[in-house]
């Protein structure tokens, strides 16, 4: 790293001044960045061959940790699990967001009123989320003990399926209508040509939909699946405080066994070795989805224009 | 959510107007659009007028009435025990930690963003390839090793803990929406700059400074969020109730008052109302910001 830092900033002060005297600029920011960016992201790998309690000396361990979290049955659950969450949560926020984004791109009166109320969810943080739907969802005390709904007064968090349900739910209640105006602006875009086209075809409606909207959204369903997708890796903060992984290790996804097996059992290493096995998910989805996209974000955006 | 914002939110002011006028009629209502479209409303919006409801509710009027209508003798002794529950310390906190971390994280940024457009060199290629792949770098993934720089720093249990790294994580994004923003500003500007004898320096504050101010906000604004609302850095690099943030307090006030759900509806919307407010000034902006990069 820092022989190629060298010898490129070198090259950089030889081009007659001018751009050597804006090189320094980016350096308050690459220092930050390689400090807690970088650096941690190669740590990670590092301390995944070590031994680590937290708090006492760090001893080399070589490939203890791997094979500790390799033979554990817990990794592949949890694997299962975080991608049973990514597959569920696309499988309901797509449909409904590009439904719903159609709909407000063809309706301008409304759209001012429902952008506004649709984001909202999007504003609270999602500790805040889970602490509010952890005492809806209640079966005592809950909105549905409250209104008497047998339906509603389940134990939501309390039953494997449910909790991943629930969870599933209120990532789409957060996001959907995020989603729904990137969709909207996406619709907007499509020229009013190709409509006319369609009609003069003879094409009705739900043709139209599925030949000329659904294709011209091509580029957007990709963006939005791709923040959908490495977006459901984030989703630490809901899932720890509304069940904590639980009931039993229901809705323990990859970040919180990570979080579970380096803070509350103060195992580093295996938590280091999680990391670095997220980290290779997050990598890997990004280069698919990109692959899928045909090209990068700006070839696609250019494209679907 | 959104680490990614795509390479044109920089373009979306200009075009904005002319797209919004000619706005397309279409022939026949979509039903099925409109009734997901309400639908979706009535969901998103029911939780939020229950929490805000019961949060006025005292707790036995709580269990006995209907949990959809408001109370008819509203009592705000929820919020008292709120406030009275330090909050105002986690409050600043919180505070502390949003303002300490977006102004640095988009002032460098903003340097960088700068540098990396006015630059044909190599070096700053590969800085600005450093930063894009941060974009795909998931936060948690790296909180083992950062957990440990921040006790070799000596900084564990301090707000200066969880800036250090939140500026760090801001940086990608801001640098990626302030290059294009930065690329937008026409050649003859700075050449312009350049004749009359200014510095790169002064060209940066008196030429890209005041024509990048709308993306400045919107940075802010995105990161300032995730800041605030940060989770995983405070849960982890602090351990002292004086050193909390307020998602931290939200979590371990449910720990405490758990059974008393009107007082915990009441802290949640203790904690979201400073941005329900900035967002009702700051709608437009924030709306537009988030939305523009990826609808075209």
């Amino acid at each position: 790293m820092t022989a190629a830092v060298r010898g490129a900033s070198r090259t950089g002060t030889s081009r007659a001044g001018r751009t050597g005297s804006v090189t320094w600029m980016a350096l308050p920011a690459l220092v930050f960045f390689i400090a807690f960016g970088v650096l941690p992201l190669l740590g990670v790998l590092g301390l995944s061959f070590t031994r680590w309690d937290g708090i006492g000396a760090i001893h080399p361990a070589g490939f203890d940790s791997w094979r500790k979290v390799l033979v554990d049955p817990g990794l592949p659950h949890a694997l299962y699990v975080t991608f049973l969450v990514m597959i569920l949560s696309w499988l309901v926020q797509t449909p409904a967001s590009i439904l719903i984004g159609v709909f407000l791109a063809s309706h301008a009166r409304y759209r001012g009123v429902l952008a506004v109320l649709f984001f909202i969810p999007l504003l609270l943080s999602s500790a805040a989320i889970a602490v509010a739907y952890k005492a809806l969802l209640d079966p005592n005390f809950g909105l549905g003990a409250g209104l008497q709904i047998g339906f509603l007064s389940q134990d939501w968090l309390g039953e494997d399926k449910l909790a991943v349900g629930v969870v599933v739910f209120i990532v789409s209640w957060q996001f959907i209508p995020f989603h729904s105006l990137i969709y909207q602006g996406a619709v907007r875009q499509i020229p009013r040509s190709m409509y006319e086209a369609a009609e003069i075809d003879g094409a009705g409606r739900i043709r139209q939909f599925w030949s000329v909207t659904l294709p011209q959204l091509k580029y957007t369903i990709v963006t939005s699946s791709t923040l959908m997708v490495v977006g459901s890796l984030t989703f630490f903060d809901l899932i720890f405080v509304l069940t904590a992984g639980g009931p039993g290790d229901a809705t323990r996804v990859l970040a919180l066994d990570m979080y579970k097996t380096g803070f509350q059992a103060n195992l580093m290493g295996p938590a280091s070795a999680i990391a670095v096995i997220l980290v290779l998910v997050a990598f890997a989805l990004a280069i698919i989805l990109r692959r899928i996209g045909g090209g990068g974000a700006a070839d696609s955006q250019l494209e679907g224009a | 959510m959104a680490t990614a914002v795509t390479t044109d939110v920089g373009q979306t002011p200009q075009v904005r107007p002319t797209r919004s006028r000619r706005r397309r009629r279409r022939g026949r209502r979509n039903w099925l659009g409109g009734l997901a479209g309400w639908l979706w409303l009535v969901i998103v919006l029911v939780p939020i007028y229950w929490i805000v409801i019961t949060s006025f509710k005292t707790q036995a009027n709580y269990y006995a009435m209907n949990p959809l209508k408001p109370s008819t003798s509203p009592t705000i002794d929820n919020y008292r025990l709120v406030i009275d529950s330090d909050f105002a310390t986690y409050f600043i906190n919180s505070a502390i930690v949003t303002v300490g971390s977006i102004i640095p994280a988009v002032l460098i940024s903003f340097m960088a963003a700068f540098a990396i457009v006015r630059s044909s060199g190599r070096f700053m290629k590969s800085v600005n390839g450093l930063f894009l792949m941060g974009l795909a770098i998931p936060l948690q993934a790296t909180i083992i090793p950062v957990y440990l720089i921040i006790i070799r720093l000596k900084l564990y249990d301090s707000l200066l803990a969880i800036i250090l790294p939140s500026i760090a994580f801001a940086i990608p994004l801001s640098v990626l929406v302030l290059a294009n923003f930065i690329r937008d500003v026409p050649k003859e500007l700075f050449e312009s700059m350049r004749v009359d004898g200014a510095s790169e320096w002064v060209t940066l504050w008196r030429l890209a400074f005041p024509l990048t101010r709308p993306a400045l906000v919107t940075v802010s604004i995105y990161n300032g969020l995730a800041v605030w609302n940060g989770f995983l850095l405070p849960l982890i690099l602090t351990q002292s109730p004086s050193r909390r943030t307020l998602p931290l307090a939200l979590w371990t006030f449910q720990g405490q008052y758990g059974v008393n759900v009107p007082a915990v509806l009441a802290s949640v919307v203790l904690t979201t109302l400073p941005i329900l407010i900035l967002y009702a000034i700051g709608r437009r902006q924030l709306l537009s910001g988030l939305t523009a990069g990826f609808s075209k």
